[in-house]
């Protein structure tokens, strides 16, 4: 036996409420990240993503009751990000009870937050989130960059070299969503899932599009990545937790079942 | 014995809530997040955490004098002392973190590097940090492996690894491209690799064994 890959759901919080809709049979009130959390610790989780697209500056503070509360029932790794800007920032979620923080738009402005959280906290709870779109050269060669504002800015930033940097900077953990592929149900972007993983020595968590649990099994089997993070396809009860590592395990991926 | 308290120590490097919080889920009495050398003299046991770079870590360690009580506690008062992560690899000789950082020395042995690259025996390249969850090899029983399978998988995130000098102190093993110490035991010190607190429910089960041990292998 081996390192187990991840699966691990992602709940999307808008001022303390899951949001993207969140459908489980026996839970009443579907957009209480507490209780969807502890849900999907029961379920066999590998780790929580919680992910906060809260706008107003008085809904973070939701989140960080949110965070504390989670963290009281959940005993598996709780990553949180959304809105990340400072060594503050950071200080504060993980004294709320994250284990690992997610930087994305911060790390772009502010590449050396990377570095210096990485020397404070340790590289183990730095997570850099890549949204990365598909920006092919003019001869046709597979090229992608990152892009911000769900996809709609533009950075110039090449998506692989940008990884390289960060896990050069001290980064442990790299969260790849591809902007073309997200929410499309159509399988991962698996062209710069492989690049990227295959570019650095640090873990990549491949996100944007699953659909179905074959696209899970592509993610790793194809795309080389060590995690794979979905919303949907749980939050729907499409499929639990136990399915997805049922099947993902009888297709030959190691999974701590 | 009783659960009674637990003081964890804090030297300032992470979030220790999260094993604070495991310790009272699994019903321990009191639990402490504490550098006060007397509630740490004052607990039933102690819990030696920690996350982070070791030359920081090894820093706040001296600097707080964490280390003198760490010794107290393990040596003097023979309590029950659970060592976590950072908190086993600090117990060596020396770690090689930071272009080699001198430790606490209370365990004979050296904390590596998993090495770059990392490949595994079928020639599959291994990420490092090694992170995620990965079995445990029981090689020895233990009180502290009660009502928990062998080969449970455990959650593990860390670079670098301990190896022990004398290796019938390895009471857990882990591979990963190599073979690395997972758990230590010696009299009333318990360390391991893993973070029990976020191992869901063997960490918990774990944990739970911990504040009902009586400190003998």
């Amino acid at each position: 036996m081996g390192l187990a890959k991840r699966i691990i759901p992602c709940l999307d919080v808008d001022n303390g409420r899951v949001v993207k809709g969140v459908n489980f049979v026996d839970i009443r009130d579907a957009g209480d990240p507490v209780e969807i959390a502890a849900r999907y610790n029961e379920q066999g989780a590998d780790e929580i993503t919680f992910l906060d697209i809260t706008a107003s500056h008085e809904g973070r503070d939701t989140t960080v009751h949110t965070v504390e509360q989670i963290a009281e029932n959940v005993f598996i790794p709780l990553t949180v990000g959304g809105g990340i800007r400072s060594v503050q920032d950071i200080r504060t979620m993980l004294n709320a009870g994250a284990d690992k923080v997610s930087i994305n738009t911060a790390a772009i402005h502010n590449p050396d937050l990377v570095r210096e959280s990485a020397q404070k906290f340790g590289s183990q709870c730095i997570v850099v989130a890549i949204d990365a779109k598909r920006v092919d050269d003019v001869d046709g060669a597979p090229r992608w960059e990152i892009f911000t504002h769900g996809g709609r800015n533009p950075t110039g930033i090449d998506a692989v070299a940008w990884a390289v940097k960060m896990a050069e900077l001290g980064a442990g953990e790299i969260l790849l969503t591809s902007m073309d592929r997200d929410g499309t149900k159509n399988g991962f972007d698996l062209g710069v899932t492989r690049a990227i993983s295959d570019a650095v020595e640090i873990p990549v968590i491949a996100s944007g599009g699953v659909g179905n649990l074959q696209h899970l099994v592509d993610g790793i089997a194809q795309g080389g990545a060590d995690a794979v993070l979905a919303a949907s396809i749980f939050h729907f009860a499409e499929y639990t937790i136990p399915e997805a590592k049922a099947f993902m395990a009888a297709r030959g991926i190691e999974m701590r079942l | 014995m009783s659960s009674g308290s637990v003081a964890v120590i804090d030297y300032g490097m992470g979030n220790l809530h999260s094993v604070a919080s495991a310790l009272r889920h699994v019903g321990a009495g009191e639990v402490l997040v504490t550098c006060d050398p007397e509630a740490i003299r004052a607990a039933d046991r102690v819990v030696f955490p920690g996350v982070g770079a070791m030359r920081d870590c090894m820093a706040e360690i001296r600097r707080l004098k964490c280390d003198e009580i760490l010794a107290e506690a393990l040596v003097q008062q023979h309590k029950p002392v659970l060592a976590i992560c950072i908190g086993m690899q600090a117990l060596m000789d020396s770690s090689e973190e930071n272009d080699g950082v001198p430790c606490l020395g209370l365990v004979p042995g050296t904390v590596r590097h998993f090495g770059n690259p990392l490949v595994a025996a079928d020639g599959e390249r291994l990420k490092v940090p090694h992170m995620g969850w990965n079995a445990v090899d029981q090689v020895r029983e233990h009180p502290l492996w009660a009502g928990i399978e062998n080969g449970t998988r455990f959650y593990f995130v860390h670079s670098y690894y301990v190896h022990a000098q004398d290796r019938e102190l390895v009471t857990g093993a882990l591979h990963y491209g190599v073979d690395a110490d997972a758990a230590l035991a010696r009299d009333n010190l318990f360390a391991v690799q893993f973070h029990p607190e976020k191992s869901h429910t063997a960490g918990l089960q774990l944990l739970k064994n911990f504040i009902e041990w009586n400190g003998k292998c």
